[in-house]
């Protein structure tokens, strides 16, 4: 699995010699774009960053923690992972910033770092995402869409608790 | 709606560190947490670049083209009022597609596009069509592949094997995209309006 990124970037540059595009130059172009992109996020990550740091030293992501703990373990849930399964879907960067914490206080190879990893990538910005589209095209009756969506998020938050214990053990 | 969650964390971090006597803490956290966002920032800033130039030479040589053709048969049946050759089914597979691959910036345009297109479809409005539903749904579920930031920073946290959450998240992913896609789809058929 390790070598899945390798060979994919080889397969696309592959493709690209063949099709005969300038692949090197339409790389700068992408990298340009990537830090373009890293420039206009920057300031969303700092600011989370900046307010899950303090949320985290204040001790109330503990005493939240023991409030959760008989429902989070009733569903075997890691309970360093609960405030990030309220996060995600509402902020991308704030959910960035509670998984890095979680790295640091736990390692990512833990039973709950293994458990963030696939939450974080096997969910979404729900939120921002209908916000989004929705909003593009000024749709207010959006039906049965957020039911859907939280669903899938919730469907998510088990099965990575479920997906790392088979894969994993404990 | 993130003005008022990101001013509460900072109440509510205040509030608890002077309840719990944290407030040293506190304070040592707010002089490092510039830091370590510069760190993550960083962090980030390579594989993006990297990852964003390679795609872009994805999408100029005409891959993603050619992966969206090879997926539009696997999307057919959940959009099957949408005309097969319409621009609002070849924006969808483009946005899917775009997706999968992990190019989130390139995906986002042609997911508008869907949407304004969808929406001319739509005698209504107002409200959402089936099929705009099940669009977004899609986009709120993720559909990566390789999941390039997250591995990364698993490495940089000192991961032994960044990549060894690859099969459980796309389990844990195509799980989740059902269970919407079921509920969705019921609730679209229940209400055939």
């Amino acid at each position: 699995m390790e070598f899945v990124m390798p060979a994919f970037a080889c397969i696309v540059v592959l493709f690209g010699l063949i099709k005969r595009v300038p692949v090197f130059d339409i790389f700068l172009k992408g990298a340009k774009e990537g830090i373009q992109l890293l420039y206009t996020i920057a300031p969303t990550i700092m600011g989370l960053v900046f307010a899950v740091d303090l949320l985290r030293s204040s001790g109330a992501v503990d005493a939240i923690c023991k409030f959760i703990d008989p429902a989070a373990n009733f569903l075997g849930f890691p309970k360093e992972i609960i405030p990030m399964v309220l996060l995600r879907p509402v902020s991308g960067s704030g959910s960035t910033a509670l998984l890095t914490a979680l790295y640091s206080d736990c390692g990512p190879d833990s039973f709950a770092g293994r458990v963030a990893s696939v939450l974080a990538g096997s969910s979404e910005t729900t939120f921002y995402a209908i916000a989004m589209y929705f909003g593009s095209i000024k749709v207010k009756k959006i039906r049965h869409t957020l039911f859907a969506a939280l669903m899938a998020d919730f469907t998510a938050a088990l099965m990575s608790v479920i997906t790392v214990r088979i894969f994993f053990g404990l | 709606m993130l003005n008022y969650i990101w001013s509460g964390l900072i109440i509510i971090s205040v509030v608890c560190s002077i309840f719990f006597g944290n407030t040293n803490d506190l304070s040592k956290a707010l002089i490092d947490s510039g830091a370590s966002s510069i760190q993550l920032i960083l962090t980030m800033a390579g594989i993006m670049c990297l990852w964003s130039g390679i795609m872009k030479i994805a999408i100029e040589s005409g891959f993603t083209e050619l992966i969206a053709k090879l997926f539009s048969p696997l999307l057919r049946p959940l959009f099957p009022k949408l005309d097969k050759k319409g621009s609002a089914f070849q924006s969808i597979t483009m946005n899917i597609t775009a997706n999968l691959l992990g190019i989130g910036n390139a995906a986002t345009p042609f997911g508008l596009k869907a949407m304004e297109q969808l929406h001319t479809l739509n005698n209504r409005s107002d409200t959402a069509s089936n099929e705009m539903i099940i669009f977004v749904v899609m986009n709120t579920a993720s559909l990566q592949l390789i999941p390039t930031t997250l591995a990364t920073l698993r490495q940089s946290y000192g991961s032994s094997a960044p990549f060894e959450i690859i099969a459980p998240v796309w389990i844990s992913s195509a799980i989740s995209l059902a269970v919407a896609l079921i509920i969705a789809c019921t609730l679209n058929i229940k209400q055939k309006r």
